[in-house]
């Protein structure tokens, strides 16, 4: 559940990447807030730099990219529940390698990626891997935390965990393997849990089993969730919030009702009208998508990076000037001159 | 994980028996037989040769018999009383000849091989986590020589150098009076001051592909999703690297054992006899231009399982170290 | 209609749909150079980019124009001995001579003189007589390639210099024979062998490698057991035992071709395992499933679907398998197990070194280890080249 506390805020961030063929802007003026407690989720296709902008949090880009500007602040909560005290960190300023930065990465935000094959270690157990980061924040020894590690197991519905703790990656399911993973991710209780697309990789059962997972993880633990996906279906099952993203800047942000049942940018509409429905009424008619295709990254067209595609832009308006950042109703902003200015 | 080394050492014993066919056929190639050879030497020296007594003698050795029942009678010898033959050069029995050769042969392929990679893990990590930096590209350009020139080829220059420069002779692993003397723990220390350098040089000329290998396994884990993990969960960059990309990163390395102790005897044999090295190599050359059959056979034989055993040895490192494939059975 | 679909009305707009399809389609068309250009040209862009690569391809164009025409390249006759000329060391060449004066490239004339105390034989310059290098001259008979009689070479002294002094670039040998020409001699032999002998074993190679790939199943099982027994036995003994066979009355020729075949005996086996990896990989691809279901023969799939493809892997391999022949004949040669003399090969050049008396008085005769050692890395390099211009995503 949401609540009052801000937990993340994400001011003007850019990250671009060097390459020898141009710079790629992935992340060109995202401003978001997370709070604590909320489930946000994140939505664009491929390349829009969703996942780009996890990784500027965690300050783990990849070279050659790397922040250019912009802020991200970290409210923590220091000490106990109740005690008000909250400390503000800049995490722009941090070194990514230094201990303050790494205490904070799988203690205070974790990170839950796209595929559980690849992201486990092969040649180690989970039972090693999940105490590893126990031992790591909580500063205990390899016993406590082993006991620890069965004790996330089981939260994660892991069965017989005290045995399938000492297993390897290879010997497991990938549902399996994908509850171990949060079981890592969990095993501080950060405050933030970033999810990349935590189900894409699995079949539609498991993916069920895992959302339901982290619904309940998220109120017994009272974390907040990013939620990053491409599946509008899912981000209607599990989120609160939801920005749109789109080559790299945010195009929508509001709530989940507002954005499924009136939902502003043509980007959004367009998305939606995608999906197909079952029992749709309207046969013989062609599945809707959106037409043309994303804009090769080095040359990012002028004015309205979605204009070439949007079938309600306006000529020498929406291909000069970038369009403004519109508050249209409390809580749902848009980035499009249809709405004002 | 028994059962698994067991099936591996069942396999081991028709390829030994295949690579003994295979090199008895090799050897009966050339024609005549070292009594021919040895016939042809006495005449251009001007002696007199009986053809009569060199007919007894080849009776006596069996050298006049069908080749398979020579074959027969070889491996017999060989897996029933460790009968290697006989040396008609030296007139003593083959097994008095080569163990000890053997055993230097291999402690210098595996000394050579643990310099190697004491070389060239670190320098490859080192390069493939800092690439296109300066030390990066020394290091490659260190490897390139390792690659172009031959270990026989150094063993030249050196001992070039050692000459003119310091008046050294750097043959042989031992000193004079080490020479035939029974072996003590004076004698290895000795062995060891000669080992170095030609250890070295078979090293370096491997070092320079196993730098190369690590480099780009190493780049291939890298950035792989369970190495950015990691780093998510706060550990420091030197220890997850070694953690985990280099563990991976390193399977290869213990199943190329085998084929790399091959490759290195093979460095080994033409380098000694530049260095007049206590190996095979040298006794080998000359057991072949001298047709000395159980003598070169012997040698190859020998030189065969022992490749072969080493192969068995990295599928069981292998094993031991990839919990994928221990626990497949 | 439901709220949510009034929502997502939008005016329809044929005519900006079929705007943004259109521009769509303009942007592609830039990039189309890039995807019809064909395959060998693809290869040629990327080898393009590796600067050592293209180096050392024109290394390699150069060692082999001198191996090709040796005669032409040499000054003197490589078996010429001369006492006079015995153990020379490189003939320095000037171009500004005692009193400062700028030349056309010359030599001086040596004098050779004993040293007293040490009883070695030295050369000094007489810096009054100069001798002027000459372009295309005419020197000492020869037929190219049994074909063609000419007396041309590259470079050498006027014809009246013969017995007074002699241009020697890398110096002479024990018997006073001319390094250089020995070299140039040498390179027609030993690279031709790498040539020859990757070519052979590529035909068995590409042949036991496809079949296995191809076929897969027990075929292919028997024939990766016959690979793995070969690369068993050391190779350096396994090829000394091999040309110890090689009788040693045969002709020269016939033991320079006996060789190449025992090279290929073991050089096969890393072209098998390309081609069969090559193979296998492409029984998945999908343009062979649907060349296959258009109704093509077998045989017409493999020649015109697949080998195209993989051509360039070969190639590359093919390059990275020379350095290893070179190495093989210089080694076996090197000592009395290869080619023998008179022939010349870079590893028969190098038994001479092996004798530390006359290698610590005349060390230029290493010379043609650092011909052996341009050339395995020239080949390396461009190999290195080829592959990653064939797949980039290879190793």
């Amino acid at each position: 559940m949401k609540q009052d506390q801000c937990l993340i805020d994400v001011r003007d961030l850019r990250t671009y990447f060097f390459l020898d063929e141009g710079t790629v802007r992935a992340v060109d003026g995202v401003e978001f807030k997370i709070w604590h407690g909320q489930t946000l989720g994140v939505v664009g296709e491929s390349g829009c730099g969703k996942s780009i902008t996890a990784r500027s949090i965690l300050r783990i880009v990849p070279k050659p990219g790397r922040i250019v500007s912009g802020e991200i602040i970290l409210y923590r909560r220091v000490g106990g529940n109740g005690n008000g005290q909250i400390d503000e960190i800049m995490l722009t300023e941090l070194d990514p390698a230094g201990p303050v930065m790494r205490s904070i990465r799988g203690d205070e935000i974790a990170l839950v990626p796209q595929e559980p094959m690849a992201s486990l270690s092969p040649v180690h157990t989970i039972g090693n891997q999940i105490g590893e980061a126990i031992m790591l924040h909580q500063g205990v020894d390899k016993h406590v935390a082993r006991a620890k590690a069965v004790e996330m197991l089981d939260l994660a519905g892991f069965p017989k965990p005290n045995e399938r703790v000492d297993s390897y990656p290879h010997q497991l399911s990938g549902g399996l393997r994908q509850r171990a993973v949060i079981a890592m991710a969990l095993s501080c209780h950060p405050s933030l849990l970033i999810a990349d697309e935590p189900t894409t990789a699995l079949d539609v059962t498991t993916e069920a089993q895992i959302l339901r997972l982290m619904r309940s993880l998220q109120g017994e633990l009272g974390m907040a969730i990013m939620y990053i996906t491409h599946n509008l279906g899912v981000v209607a099952q599990m989120c609160e919030d939801v920005i749109v993203m789109y080559m790299g800047k945010v195009v929508e942000e509001g709530s989940v009702d507002a954005l499924f049942h009136s939902p502003l940018h043509p980007y959004t509409k367009a998305l939606l009208r995608s999906i197909p429905k079952l029992g749709q009424k309207r046969r013989g008619q062609r599945l809707e998508s959106i037409r043309g295709s994303v804009p090769d990254p080095y040359t990012i067209p002028k004015g309205c990076s979605f204009h070439p595609r949007c079938t309600q832009r306006i000529r020498g308006v929406c291909d000069q000037a970038p369009p403004p950042w519109l508050e249209v109703e409390p809580g749902h902003k848009v980035r499009c001159v249809l709405y004002g200015g | 994980m028994l059962a698994y080394i067991g099936r591996r050492v069942l396999i081991m014993i028709p390829t030994l028996i295949l690579i003994s066919i295979v090199t008895f056929a090799i050897l009966q190639l050339p024609p005549g037989d070292y009594l021919t050879s040895y016939a042809a030497q006495l005449r251009a020296m001007g002696e007199q040769v009986d053809d009569e007594a060199l007919e007894s003698l080849r009776e006596r050795y069996g050298m006049g018999q069908p080749v398979y029942i020579q074959y027969g009678k070889w491996m017999w010898g060989i897996i029933t009383r460790g009968d290697w033959g006989q040396s008609m050069e030296w007139q003593r029995p083959v097994s008095e000849l080569i163990w000890e050769k053997l055993g230097l042969t291999v402690a210098l392929a595996v000394f050579s091989m643990l310099i190697s990679w004491l070389i060239a893990i670190p320098m490859g990590v080192y390069s493939a986590t800092h690439q296109y930096s300066l030390p990066d590209y020394l290091m490659s350009t260190f490897s390139f020589l390792g690659v172009g020139v031959p270990a026989f080829l150094w063993a030249l220059i050196i001992m070039y150098f050692a000459q003119s420069q310091l008046g050294l002779n750097v043959g042989g692993l031992f000193s004079e009076k080490y020479l035939n003397a029974p072996w003590s723990w004076d004698k290895v220390w000795d062995m060891f001051k000669h080992l170095w350098i030609p250890a070295l040089i078979v090293a370096i000329e491997n070092t320079a592909g196993e730098l190369r290998t690590t480099r780009a396994n190493l780049l291939d884990e890298v950035n792989k999703p369970y190495v950015e993990l990691a780093r998510a969960k706060g550990l420091s960059e030197g220890r997850l690297i070694w953690k985990y990309p280099v563990r991976v990163a390193l399977n290869p390395f213990f199943s190329t054992v085998g084929w790399s102790l091959a490759n290195r005897i093979s460095s080994i044999t033409l380098m000694s006899i530049v260095l007049s090295l206590q190996t095979t190599g040298p006794m080998q050359l000359r057991a072949l231009t001298s047709q000395d059959m159980y003598l070169a056979g012997a040698v190859l034989l020998l030189l065969s399982a022992l490749t072969v055993i080493g192969t068995l040895i990295s599928d069981i490192l292998l094993a031991w170290v990839d919990p994928r494939i221990r626990l497949e059975g | 209609m439901a709220e949510s679909e009034r929502a997502l009305q939008v005016d329809a707009r044929p005519d900006v749909e079929e705007e943004i399809l259109l521009e769509a389609g303009a942007t592609t068309s830039m990039g189309e150079e890039v995807y019809v250009a064909p395959p060998w040209k693809l290869m040629w862009w990327r080898f393009r980019k590796h600067k050592m690569a293209l180096v050392s391809g024109v290394v390699l164009i150069i060692l082999y124009f001198i191996a090709l025409c040796c005669e032409f390249v040499a000054p003197y006759e490589p078996n010429e001995a001369s006492i006079r000329f015995k153990q020379v060391p490189p003939t320095a060449i000037h171009i500004r001579d005692a009193e400062g004066q700028f030349h056309w490239p010359f030599i001086y004339q040596h004098d050779r003189s004993m040293d007293p105390e040490s009883f070695l034989i030295t050369y000094v310059e007489d810096t009054t007589i100069r001798y002027p290098i000459r372009l295309l001259v005419r020197g000492f008979e020869y037929k190219w390639l049994g074909r063609l009689t000419s007396d041309l070479h590259l470079f050498g002294l006027h014809p009246d210099a013969a017995d007074k002094q002699g241009l020697f670039l890398l110096g002479t040998d024990r018997l006073g024979r001319d390094m250089f020409a020995r070299v140039c001699y040498g390179a027609r032999i030993s690279l031709s062998m790498g040539l020859v002998s990757v070519f052979m074993s590529l035909v068995l190679g590409v042949l036991l490698g496809g079949v296995s790939g191809y076929f897969g199943g027990k075929i292919d099982a028997i024939i990766q057991r016959v690979i793995e027994f070969v690369r068993t036995i050391p190779t350096i003994p396994l090829y000394m035992t091999l040309s110890a066979a090689l009788p040693m009355d045969w002709p020269v020729v016939r033991v320079y071709f006996g060789l190449t075949m025992i090279l290929a005996l073991v050089g096969w086996t890393w072209m098998a395992r390309v081609v069969r990896g090559r193979f296998l990989a492409m029984r998945e691809e999908d343009f062979v499933l649907a060349a296959r279901l258009n109704g093509s023969s077998e045989m017409r799939i493999i020649l015109r679907h697949m080998l195209p493809s993989f051509l360039s892997y070969i190639i590359a391999q093919l390059t990275l398998n020379i350095p290893n022949m070179i190495l093989w004949e210089t080694g076996l040669s090197f000592i009395g197990l290869g080619l023998r003399a008179p022939a010349i090969s870079w590893g028969v050049l190098l038994q001479e070194a092996m004798n530390l008396r006359s290698l610590v008085l005349a060390p230029w005769v290493l010379v043609p280890g650092i011909a052996v050692v341009l050339s395995v890395l020239a080949f390396n390099f461009v190999g290195d080249g080829l592959r990653d211009a064939a797949d980039p995503y290879a190793r």
